[in-house]
Parts: C-alpha cells; sequence; structure tokens
C-alpha cells in the first residue's frame, strides 16, 4: 500500500462509514483519544508496515502478505472410488449416491482429505474430545423420566399398538442394475 | 424501538415504558413485514403471545423472573422445542414436533423469554451461506440498507434490485438476519465450524461460541458431537453476557458439560489495556483475505497497542490443515450421527418397504439434500477399516497438534487473539452459488474452525463498514472458560469502534422516537 495515500484512504472510508451513522458523526474510531491518535496510526502507519522486522513498531504489526498459500490439489494415483468400494459404502450409509455424481462428490472429498498427509504426527495421541483432561459426569441410575409412550409414537409414521413397524430385514439391498429400476418407482 | 439493546428494553420493560405483548405484537408485526428475509422457518404467534401474556402478569405483579422476562428471542430450527415443529430445514424432519424443549431453550423460557419462531439454516447446519435448506436461502438485511444501496449506486451498479441480494453467511443465518434486521433481541444459533461466527460478521451483530462443554447440547439436534456448542447471536457484546449468563452450567442431561459452577457475570466498561496482552496469529493472514478486512485488522492491533496493551504476533502452524482436519472429522462424525434418521421413529418414512434397508436407503435419499448425503457417504469411507488410520485417526491426531498450538501461545502470556473473521465482507447469492457447498465451507470456515478444533471461546464483534457499505468483523478467542475476561476486551472493542446502526430503507418502526439516545443505540 502506499504511504500517505492509503493513510488517507483509510481515514475517508471509515470516516465515510461513520457519517452513515445516526449518531451524526460524534463516533471516531481512534482510541482514547479523539482525532489525533487515529491520523497519527494512519500516516504513520503504513510507513511501518514495509519495513523490515528490525523496526520495533512492527511488533504489533500484522503481516501485509499472506504467510501461506493453498496447495494445489493433487489428483487421485490411483482410482480409490471403485464399484467395490462403492456398494460396500452404500451398504453402510444407505444414503443412495451411487451414481456419477456420488462418486464425483467422494472423490473430490478424498483429494481434500488427502492434504492431512503432509502433517508430521510422529508420536502425537489422537484427541478424541477437548475435554478429555475432565472426569465424565455420570449421574445416579435412578429413573427419573418416562411414561411417555405415546409421546413417542406420536412421531412414528407407521405404528401398530405400541410398537414402530420395520419391513422386514435381513435382505440385502440390490445391486447396483435392479436398484435402479426400483428408484424409478419411488421417484 | 425494536432497536435498542437487549438490556434498554430490559429496563423499558421494567419502569413500564413498554408491555410485553406490545412488544411482543411490534415484533410479530415487524417479522411479517421483512418476511422476504426468509429468516424464519416457523412463527410461533399464539404461543409467543400467550407467553407474552403471561410475562405482563408478571411484571404487574412485580414478579418478574429475571432479565430475560417478556423479551422476543428466536431459535434456530435445529434446537428441539416442544409442541413446535423442528425442522432442521431438511425434508427429512419436515412436520416433527419433537416431545421436549433443549435445555438451552428450556432455561430461556424459564427465564420469562418470549419464543418468537425458529430460524432458518443451511440444512441440518451444513453449509456457510444458509442457502441449502429446504425452505429457501436467508437474504442478508444489509442488501436492503441504505449504507449499501447508496454505495451501489454510487459504483453505478445498474442491477435489478430484488435479484442482487446478499447472502448472511452460515449456517445460522436466519438468526443472524433476524437479530440484524431487529425483529429479536438475542437468537440462538450453534456453531460447529463457525455457524454462529460466520452470519454474525457478515449481519453486523455480535457471534458468541462459547467453551465447549459450557453449555447444554441437550436438545440441540447433533452435527459433531465433539465440536458442536450453541451460539449465542446479539446486537452487543453486555447482550451476550446476558444471555451467556442463563444459558451456562451444568446439565445432567449432558454429560460433556463440565461440572464447574458458573457465576454469571456483568461485564464492566473500563478496561486496564496496559495489562493485556494481545496475540495477531501471523497464519491468519491467509491467501484470500480481503485487503479491506486486512486493514481493519490492523488498525484494530494498532488500536490496542495504543491504548497501551501489549500486541504481539505468534504462531498458530498447524492453522491451514484445521479445515481439512475439520472435513474428515466433521464427515466422520455425521456420517454416524445421520444414522439416527432411518424413519421408524420419527421424521420422514419413504412408502417403499421391501425390506428395511431398502426403506432406509429411500428414506435417506429422500429426507437429506445432496450436501448431507454426500457428507454421509465421505464420512463412511474414512471410517472404512482400510481408512480409519489414514485418514480418521490421523485427523485426530492433526486436531491435538492444532488444539497444542493454542495452548502454547496461550501458556506464553497471551490473553486474546485477534484475528478476522471472514476473508472478505459478503457477496450476492448468484455469486455464492457458483462455487459447491464444500468449498464455499472450506473458503469461508478458514479464520472460524480452529476455535472448535480447539474448543475455545471466541466472539465476532462488528467493526466497521466495507467501500461496498457491508459489515465486516473481527474475531477474539480466548481461553478455555475465560469468557469474562474474551467479553470484556470484546466490549472495549466495541466502545472504541462504535459500529453504525443498520438503516433499513421504509421498513423504520413506529415509535421510534423513544430512540433520541440513538447515539447509545447499543450500549450506555
Amino acid at each position: 500500500m502506499r504511504k500517505s495515500g492509503g493513510g488517507r484512504m483509510w481515514s475517508l472510508r471509515f470516516g465515510r462509514s461513520i457519517r452513515g451513522a445516526p449518531s451524526g458523526g460524534a463516533s471516531h474510531w481512534g482510541g482514547l483519544s479523539p482525532g489525533s491518535r487515529f491520523t497519527q496510526a494512519a500516516a504513520g502507519g503504513s510507513d511501518g508496515r514495509q519495513e523490515a522486522a528490525g523496526d520495533p513498531r512492527r511488533r504489533g504489526r500484522v503481516y501485509q502478505n499472506p504467510t501461506w498459500q493453498h496447495v494445489e490439489q493433487r489428483p487421485l494415483p490411483e482410482k480409490k472410488v471403485t464399484v467395490e468400494v462403492l456398494d460396500h459404502l452404500e451398504r453402510l450409509a444407505l444414503v443412495d449416491f451411487r451414481n456419477w455424481e456420488g462418486v464425483q462428490r467422494l472423490e473430490k472429498a478424498i483429494q481434500f482429505a488427502d492434504q492431512l498427509h503432509a502433517v508430521n504426527t510422529e508420536g502425537v495421541e489422537p484427541m478424541d474430545s477437548v475435554l478429555e483432561d475432565r472426569c465424565l459426569y455420570l449421574r445416579e441410575d435412578n429413573i427419573t423420566e418416562g411414561n411417555c409412550t405415546e409421546e413417542l409414537l406420536r412421531n412414528a409414521r407407521e405404528t401398530v399398538e405400541e410398537y414402530f413397524i420395520a419391513p422386514p430385514g435381513n435382505i440385502p439391498l440390490p445391486k447396483l442394475e435392479e436398484r435402479d429400476t426400483f428408484l424409478q418407482v419411488s421417484e | 424501538m425494536l432497536r435498542v439493546s437487549l438490556r434498554e428494553i430490559s429496563a423499558a420493560l421494567k419502569e413500564g415504558r413498554v408491555s410485553p405483548t406490545e412488544l411482543c405484537q411490534r415484533c410479530l408485526s415487524f417479522i411479517k413485514a421483512t418476511k422476504f428475509l426468509n429468516a424464519y422457518i416457523t412463527i410461533a404467534e399464539d404461543t409467543a403471545l400467550k407467553q407474552a401474556e403471561e410475562s405482563e402478569e408478571r411484571y404487574r405483579r412485580g414478579q418478574i423472573l429475571g432479565d430475560l422476562d417478556g423479551i422476543p428471542v428466536a431459535v434456530k430450527d435445529n434446537f428441539n422445542t416442544a409442541g413446535i415443529e423442528t425442522t432442521c430445514a431438511s425434508n427429512m424432519l419436515k412436520g416433527y414436533i419433537p416431545p421436549y424443549s433443549a435445555t438451552v431453550v428450556q432455561k430461556l423460557l424459564d427465564q420469562g423469554a418470549v419464543l418468537l419462531g425458529k430460524t432458518n439454516l443451511d440444512e441440518f447446519a451444513m453449509g456457510s451461506g444458509s442457502t441449502d435448506g429446504i425452505f429457501g436461502p436467508v437474504r442478508n438485511p444489509w442488501s436492503y440498507s441504505r449504507q449499501y444501496r447508496e454505495k451501489s449506486v454510487q459504483n453505478s451498479h445498474i442491477e435489478n434490485e430484488d435479484s442482487n441480494w446478499l447472502v448472511t453467511g452460515g449456517s445460522s443465518g436466519g438468526s443472524a438476519a433476524a437479530v440484524s434486521s431487529f425483529t429479536c433481541f438475542a437468537a440462538l444459533g450453534s456453531d460447529t465450524g463457525g455457524s454462529t461466527r460466520n452470519p454474525a460478521a457478515h449481519c453486523g451483530v455480535v457471534g458468541l461460541k462459547p467453551t465447549y462443554g459450557l453449555i447444554s447440547r441437550h436438545g440441540l439436534i447433533p452435527l459433531v458431537n465433539s465440536m458442536d456448542v450453541p451460539g449465542i447471536l446479539t446486537r452487543c457484546v453486555d447482550d451476550a453476557a446476558i444471555v451467556l449468563g442463563v444459558l451456562a452450567g451444568h446439565d445432567p442431561k449432558d454429560s460433556t458439560t463440565v461440572q464447574d459452577p458458573f457465576k454469571p457475570f456483568e461485564l464492566t466498561s473500563f478496561i486496564d489495556a496496559s495489562k493485556l496482552c494481545i496475540g495477531i496469529p501471523k497464519e491468519y493472514h491467509a491467501p484470500g483475505l480481503s485487503s479491506e478486512t486486512l486493514a481493519l485488522w490492523s488498525k484494530a492491533a494498532d488500536l490496542f497497542e495504543n491504548a497501551g496493551a501489549k500486541v504481539i504476533e505468534v504462531s498458530l502452524p498447524h492453522t491451514r490443515y484445521s479445515i481439512v482436519c475439520y472435513h474428515v472429522l466433521c464427515t466422520a462424525e455425521v456420517a454416524s450421527n445421520m444414522a439416527r434418521f432411518d424413519g421408524l421413529e420419527y421424521g420422514h418414512r419413504s412408502s417403499m418397504d421391501k425390506s428395511t434397508e431398502v426403506m432406509y436407503a429411500a428414506t435417506r435419499r429422500e429426507g437429506f439434500n445432496d450436501v448431507v448425503r454426500g457428507r454421509i457417504l465421505s464420512g463412511n469411507y474414512f471410517l472404512l477399516k482400510q481408512n480409519y488410520e489414514t485418514y480418521f485417526i490421523k485427523a485426530q491426531k492433526v486436531r491435538r497438534l492444532i488444539a497444542n498450538d493454542f495452548v502454547n501461545v496461550f501458556r506464553n502470556g497471551i490473553d486474546v487473539l485477534l484475528t478476522p473473521t471472514t476473508l472478505s465482507d459478503t457477496i450476492p447469492y448468484v455469486e455464492f452459488i457458483k462455487e459447491d457447498n464444500r468449498t464455499r465451507s472450506a473458503q469461508d470456515d478458514i479464520f472460524t474452525q480452529a476455535a472448535n478444533m480447539a474448543g475455545l471461546p471466541a466472539i465476532t464483534v462488528p467493526t466497521a463498514l466495507s467501500e461496498k457499505g457491508l459489515p465486516i468483523g473481527l474475531q477474539f478467542i480466548g481461553r478455555a472458560f475465560q469468557e469474562q475476561q474474551l467479553l470484556t476486551v470484546a466490549k472495549w472493542f466495541e466502545n472504541q469502534v462504535k459500529f453504525p446502526m443498520i438503516q433499513l430503507q421504509g421498513m423504520m418502526d413506529h415509535g421510534h422516537t423513544i430512540c433520541h439516545h440513538q447515539k447509545s443505540a447499543f450500549f450506555s
């Protein structure tokens, strides 16, 4: 940023926005004493920023340039998302995303996550919770609430007496080819 | 009158200058007037009026429950509210009426607050724009502000007024828009990766993320169990402190809340800045940071230094990996948490019932949108036996490194960290949707995410308007459970910057002649 131009530009910009306030410009953004410190900081500030780390005023300064850059994401080396993997995932996730779009999303997600491998985690323990140093609260094993069967059943779509109804289980999901005809019915 | 702070309206109620029912009615009519913002999903008009009447009775008898008695508030739609539909902006829970209220909601109601309604969000709080819910995107009230409109004209943007509105940020966009457009005095959001602070910065309100474990998550439909916290959105830091005082504390129903007793505090207006040590993490100058935000950040650092505080540059070396780490941990936990939605006990149920698996798959396909399903799928991938070590455990190790970064910084005498909240001011919806949800989240959560990783409290304070006339906020990150110190610093900063009030054209409420004290519109 240019020295004098930059300083003045900032004060003008903030002044403009403050003028819009209902208080009619009585407010100013300059610390404890009115006016002077603001212009002082604005004018002097830009100089301080351009200088090297040896400048004592640089201590409280914000870096003027980004301190890191995004890493170019490498495409996946081998095809990680095969049909078998997708089928397996579907059985676990049950979200019915076994189409081209699902595969694309997954691949992008894996690509993004692969950046983690750049971090050296030698000797580091995994962290489950930030409260790991504390003892988990366990209350007494006494019944404090319940008897709300009606309330709970009210939200379910299909019930019979006091039961939730589920379709028959232990039937594996249809294979990818058969599933498509299935879906056409439901959509 | 709706523009004043919570503290001021509370005083007005106590002095009888306004009644709770009148206040409630005004807010409800204002909500109707600002319907185009799409900030609310459900408006609980009848229950709100009833609560207001009960509050009025208490004021009459002189037996009020506390500072929040009679104050209209809004709650994000992923908090359970007994008797009021809770949808999480998803087809999966459309029409779901919970049989119980979340602890935080109950605490607000026990203090006499009037619950106006449930606010809009990204589906299941996944997103950074509040654009992906089934009820449509939320519009930023600043799109209609005089400040923004004037600048648009100056930049000779000849646009169709209605089509170039701005996003609120996410995922608690509805809550932020509700507070920002004066329809309520405080709102609850949730914060998993910055979901409270991001929209707060974009909508020019205060967004507080408390320490993980301070406020109960019972009743908050979970996204990431190890990072979620209920967030507080208000118009000024003082109000946030009042609401925090009501909500914080141990809850036997949430075993992840700490058992330390919490003492509600009042913030002082004066701080001895010379005793303060502010840290500026250099890695937070990330690629893509706008020059305006950078300038404001520098200005803020100067402000503290001129006041006598020590302002030191610090390093949080693993900042750049926090988004990647979050991506893995979030999708993994989401995969686990979303497993409860199978259509059997509550929520949407598909009519396909050849087998349980088919029914589950169809229900979840119909109930969730692509974002949610994509995350569940990715999460399951990272949790596969062959990937567990390389992705999930690795991410957990990186999380510890990130948390340790903060521990080291705070151990070296830093009291509070000062960082930007977002990369820039908000952008029009048509620009926002050019990138997909995951990319946007990765871009927008970059400054807010690490505080969730480490479980630290953070607050965003609206600082100044950008060249376009839109709010930019700066974030303070504090030590764990040191909300008092954090909020004190934030309040002092807020007093210094005197962020201008939004001027909504043609939507002024009547009777705002009470605001002769407009210069103290936020705080005393």
